[in-house]
C-alpha cells in the first residue's frame, strides 16, 4: 500500500497528513492559526525574505553543516560506511536553530513584538531565546520543572541570552506540560505574541512550517552525499521525540524510493516497563496537543506518564507526518533503550571525538545495530542532531561522579 | 419532542430571565460528591449543570479547573463513571446535563458509541474545547443520530466567517468565551462582551451563553446582559477546593456550592 511518492504532497488544505494531524484547536487560537498560514504562504514566495533567511542561515547558524565520513566508526562497525550530518555542528549546538530562525523572523514579518516556546530539552529554548536576542524580540520560553534540573545549564543560557524562563510544574513537569503552558500564554496574548513550536507537532499549520524550515538537512545532505560518493545513501538514521530533525533529514529523500528511512524512538527502561516514550511501539491513536496522531495513553484516553534518559524524546506523541510515513510504509521506526544509548553515547565520543546529545546517541546506537547488518558498499547518513555539551553533567551525575 | 436545554432557554427567554449553568469537575473530590452537587445546585437555581471531565492535558483551561482535573484523575474518574453517575442521576432530576471534555477522552471511547451511551444515560448535549468544526464532523453527525447538542465555541478573536461557521454547526446553545485568554481569567471588559454577543445574536437566532471569567454575582449580571445566560466554572471549582484543602465535610462542601450558585441566581434575577 505504498502510495507513489512522486505525487507526495502532505498536508492537505486542513492540515492532515493522510489520516494524521489536522487542527484540533480552541477556537481561540483558530483565527491566529489561520493567519499563520496565510503569512507563511506568503513569506515563502517571498525573495526578500527567503534572501534574509538564507544568509542567516549561512552567517548567523553556520550552514552548511558538513556531511562526515566517519571512517573509524565505519570501521569499528565493519559494515556500511557511516556519513554523519553534523547538526551539533550549529549555532546552538542543534538542528533547533534552523526553525527558529525561520519562525522568529516570521514572527517579526507578522509584526508580533514578543515570541514564546516550550523546550524539554533546552535546545529549542535557547535556539528561540538566542534568535530573538539577535532580532529584537521579546522572550518567553516554558519550560517543566524536571527538565530544568535534568538541564540546568541551558535554563541558564536562555536567561544568559535575555529570555524569561519559566517552570511548569504539574502533570510530569516535562515537555507536554510545557506545550500545554506555552498553548495558555498563546491563547491569552495571541494578538502580540507568536508561538515558536519547536518539532513538527501541535495543530496545523506547525508541523508544515517546522517540517519546511528544517528540510534544509536534508536538501544540503542529498547534496552532499552526491558530491563525496556519486550515489544517493541507502539509509537514513534519525531519532524520533516530535520528529523535526528526522523529518528534516528524509523530507528531501521521500520521493527517491531505493534511499530507506529509519526513525528512532526512546525505549526508556524498554518497551514492557511502561517507562518509555516508543509512541509506535506501544501507542495507540489520539489527540494531543492539537493534532491526531500516536500517542502513549491509558484506555480512558489520559496521557501516560513517557520516560526516556533524554529530554528531547521524552513526549507522549509523534509527529503526524510520521505517523503517516510509516502507514505507507515509507519509513520504519524502532526504539533504542537508555543503556544503549549511553554505551553510543561513549562509543562515539571515544571513536571520532564527537560528543553526542543523548536525543542523537539514539540514532547513533541504531547506526550500531544496521551497518554490521550491511555490505561495505552500502551507505548510511544519521542525522547526529545535537552536540552532548548539555548532558555531559547529568552523565557525569548518573555515573555518580560529580564535577561541579 | 424539544429537548431539555431547548426548553430552558425558550423558558427563560419567555419569562424574561437569564440562564444560569455552574460547571463543576466531575470526580472532584469524587464522583458521589458529583451527584450530591448537582441536585443541590439545581435546588439552588441553576437551569443547567456543565459536567467536566477530567484529562490529564487540559490546553484551555488555568491552575483551578488543571486542579480539579488532577484531583479527579488521582483516583481514576473516567469518562465512563460518569456516564454510570449521570445515569443514576436522572432517577432524581430532569436538568440540563451538558458535558465539557477534551476531544482526546472522547475520540478513545469512539464518537458513535460517545454519543449513544451519552443520550442512554442522560447527557444533554457535549462541549469540547479543542474540537473546532473543522475537525467535527465525526462527532456531529453521531451526534444528530442520537439527539445530543454540540455546542461549539465562539471567542473575542472571532471572525464574522467563523461566527457563521459555528453558528450552522451548533446546537443547543453558542458558547461565547468572553475573552481572549483561558479558563479562571479575569474578565473586565463587559462593554466587549455585550457588543460581541449582539453581533453574533445577529447571525442566529440559536440561544448565546457567555463564559469564562464570571466570578460572582455582579458580574455574571453583567455579562449576561445581552445573552441568553451565564456559565460560571472557575470561580465554583475554587469554592469547592477550599473547602477541600480545610478537610470540611461532604456536607459543608455541598452547602458552599449551593450558596455560591444561590447568590448567582440572585444576582441574575435581581
Amino acid at each position: 500500500m505504498i502510495q507513489p511518492t512522486d505525487t507526495y504532497r502532505q498536508p492537505d488544505k486542513g492540515g492532515h497528513f493522510g489520516a494524521f494531524g489536522g487542527q484540533y484547536a480552541p477556537e481561540t487560537l483558530m483565527p491566529a492559526l489561520d493567519e499563520l498560514e496565510k503569512a507563511y504562504r506568503a513569506i515563502k514566495r517571498d525573495k526578500a525574505f527567503q534572501q534574509t533567511l538564507n544568509s542567516l542561515l549561512k552567517d548567523y547558524v553556520g550552514r552548511a553543516t558538513p556531511l562526515y565520513f566517519a571512517e573509524r566508526l565505519t570501521r569499528r562497525l565493519g559494515g556500511a560506511r557511516i556519513y554523519l550530518k553534523r547538526e551539533d555542528l550549529n549555532h546552538t549546538g542543534a538542528h533547533k536553530i534552523n526553525n527558529t530562525v525561520g519562525q522568529v523572523l516570521l514572527a517579526k514579518h507578522m509584526g508580533k513584538p514578543r515570541v514564546i516556546a516550550e523546550t524539554g530539552a533546552g535546545q529549542h529554548g535557547v535556539a528561540t531565546a538566542t534568535v530573538a536576542a539577535m532580532l529584537g524580540l521579546e522572550c518567553e520560553v516554558y519550560m517543566g520543572t524536571e527538565d530544568m534540573e535534568r538541564q540546568a545549564l541551558n535554563v541558564y543560557r536562555m536567561r544568559l541570552l535575555g529570555a524569561k524562563c519559566t517552570g511548569v510544574h504539574y502533570g510530569s513537569r516535562t515537555l507536554k506540560d510545557a506545550i500545554s503552558e506555552a498553548m495558555r500564554d498563546w491563547t491569552t496574548n495571541v494578538r502580540t505574541t507568536h508561538y515558536v513550536l519547536g518539532s513538527v507537532l501541535g495543530c496545523h499549520p506547525y508541523p508544515m512550517i517546522v517540517r519546511d524550515f528544517q528540510s534544509v538537512i536534508g536538501k544540503e545532505a542529498r547534496r552532499q552525499i552526491l558530491k563525496a560518493e556519486g550515489r544517493l545513501p541507502d539509509l537514513l538514521i534519525a531519532c524520533v521525540g516530535g520528529g523535526s530533525n528526522a523529518i528534516g533529514l528524509f523530507h528531501a529523500f521521500i520521493k527517491d524510493r531505493e534511499v530507506a528511512m529509519l526513525g528512532v524512538e526512546a525505549a526508556g527502561y524498554g518497551v514492557d516497563t511502561g517507562k518509555h516514550a516508543a509512541r509506535f511501539a506501544g501507542g495507540t491513536l489520539g489527540v494531543l496537543q492539537g493534532t491526531l496522531t500516536y500517542l502513549l495513553q491509558d484506555a480512558n484516553g489520559q496521557i501516560n506518564l513517557t520516560h526516556s534518559v533524554s529530554a528531547g524524546l521524552d513526549y507522549a506523541a509523534v509527529g503526524p507526518e510520521h505517523a503517516h510515513l510509516r502507514e505507507v510504509g515509507r519509513a520504519r521506526y524502532t526504539h533504542i533503550c537508555d543503556d544503549e544509548a549511553m554505551a553510543a553515547f561513549d562509543l562515539l565520543s571515544q571513536v571520532e571525538g564527537i560528543i553526542p546529545a543523548l536525543e542523537s546517541a539514539h540514532a547513533v546506537a541504531q547506526v550500531v545495530k544496521e551497518a554490521p547488518r550491511m555490505r561495505p558498499d552500502q551507505i548510511i547518513i544519521c542525522n547526529l542532531s545535537g552536540r552532548g555539551d548539555k548532558d555531559v553533567y547529568q552523565v557525569a551525575r548518573m555515573r555518580g561522579l560529580s564535577i561541579t | 419532542m424539544t429537548s431539555r436545554i431547548d426548553q430552558v432557554f425558550n423558558t427563560a427567554r419567555r419569562d424574561g430571565r437569564k440562564v444560569l449553568i455552574p460547571y463543576i469537575m466531575a470526580g472532584d473530590p469524587d464522583l458521589a460528591a458529583t451527584a450530591e452537587l448537582v441536585r443541590a445546585l439545581e435546588a439552588a437555581g441553576a437551569d443547567a449543570i456543565e459536567l467536566g471531565i477530567p484529562f490529564s492535558d487540559p490546553i484551555a483551561d488555568g491552575p483551578v479547573i488543571l486542579r480539579a482535573a488532577m484531583r479527579a484523575l488521582t483516583h481514576g474518574t473516567s469518562l465512563t463513571q460518569v456516564l454510570d453517575t449521570v445515569r443514576a442521576l436522572r432517577a432524581h432530576t430532569q436538568v440540563p446535563i451538558v458535558f465539557m471534555s477534551y476531544y482526546n477522552p472522547i475520540y478513545v471511547y469512539g464518537d458513535a458509541r460517545f454519543a449513544r451511551d451519552a443520550v442512554a444515560a442522560g447527557v444533554d448535549g457535549v462541549i469540547v474545547p479543542d474540537l473546532p468544526p473543522e475537525e467535527a464532523h465525526g462527532l456531529v453527525q453521531a451526534a444528530r443520530e442520537h439527539g445530543l447538542a454540540t455546542i461549539f465555541l465562539l471567542a473575542p478573536t472571532s471572525n464574522p466567517a467563523r461566527i457563521n461557521k459555528v453558528c450552522r454547526q451548533a446546537t443547543g446553545f453558542i458558547y461565547y468565551v468572553s475573552l481572549t485568554g483561558i479558563t479562571g481569567a479575569r474578565l473586565t471588559d463587559f462593554g466587549d462582551v455585550a457588543q460581541r454577543v449582539k453581533a453574533i445574536r445577529a447571525r442566529t437566532t440559536k440561544p448565546v451563553a457567555v463564559g469564562f471569567g464570571i466570578s460572582n454575582a455582579e458580574q455574571a449580571k453583567a455579562a449576561a446582559q445581552a445573552a441568553d445566560g451565564v456559565i460560571v466554572g472557575s470561580a465554583l471549582v475554587r469554592v469547592i477546593e477550599e473547602r477541600i484543602d480545610a478537610g470540611a465535610s461532604r456536607a459543608q462542601l455541598v452547602g458552599a456550592a449551593r450558596d455560591f450558585t444561590a447568590a448567582l441566581r440572585k444576582g441574575l434575577d435581581g
